[in-house]
């Protein structure tokens, strides 16, 4: 599964992106946020309010309880700023 | 109806992209357009940086201009979203609508704003004139109140 970050989400990881081996048991996007703080220090960071960070799987606009099983990309963004 | 969506670091020009949208339809009373610009803030900003998902704007720019669609009559719809450095004065985004009535297309292009504004994956980040690191622009509770009006 492919993770993609943008914006200060980007720069407290420390990643544009990366491949991960998410275990069965992380169902929905908000259990690979609680999975993800668990893996450093840089992802607790990331997303300490867990309110704010946004996710898209797919390209698509998600919510934290949906399920990420089958997704191919999924993007962690804080709230977007265009327009 | 046509809808022209583009993503792109380049400026446009509102004058070729009415023409475009309008050109050989009898069809069409109105055409509404809506110009964001970036703004100077007093001189402190020195310029705008955009950054952007490349898969996903053109995806949910598309989408947004979609539900539009079904909203309204509207006989054409151009969105063309910049990204990139932009200096105080320059245009960021372009909203036009067309339609055979002018309410549609007023009321249209206010709601492909108030909608790109929380939904388009692009971000906002200051570039300070003294040449400080540039902070990234929040997202205001104000626009996330301008979609509650649509619903």
């Amino acid at each position: 599964m492919k993770l993609v970050y943008f914006a200060w989400v980007r720069e407290r990881v420390g990643k544009t992106e990366e491949e991960v081996d998410v275990p069965a048991s992380v169902a929905t996007v908000a259990d690979l946020v609680r999975w993800l703080t668990e893996r450093g220090e840089e992802y607790a960071y990331a997303f300490e309010n867990e309110t704010v960070v946004r996710a898209a799987i797919d390209r698509r606009h998600v919510k934290p309880e949906t399920a990420i099983r089958g997704a191919r990309e999924i993007a962690f963004f804080p709230p977007m700023t265009g327009g | 109806m046509t809808a022209t969506i583009r993503i792109q670091a380049e400026d446009f020009d509102v004058a070729a992209e009415i023409a475009a949208l309008s050109e050989g339809r009898a069809d069409i009373g109105a055409v509404v357009t809506f110009t964001g610009l970036c703004r100077n803030e007093g001189g402190r900003l020195a310029a705008l940086e955009i950054e952007h998902y490349p898969g996903m704007a053109q995806a949910e720019v598309a989408r947004v201009v979609e539900e539009a669609r079904g909203r309204w009559p509207l006989s054409g719809v151009t969105v063309v979203h910049r990204f990139g450095k932009i200096l105080p004065g320059q245009s960021i985004v372009l909203v036009v609508t067309a339609s055979t009535h002018r309410r549609a297309a007023f009321e249209a292009a206010e709601f492909l704003m108030d909608y790109l504004k929380t939904r388009a994956p692009f971000w906002k980040r200051e570039h300070v004139a003294d040449g400080s690191t540039g902070t990234w622009v929040e997202a205001t509770e104000a626009d996330d109140e301008a979609t509650e009006r649509w619903r």
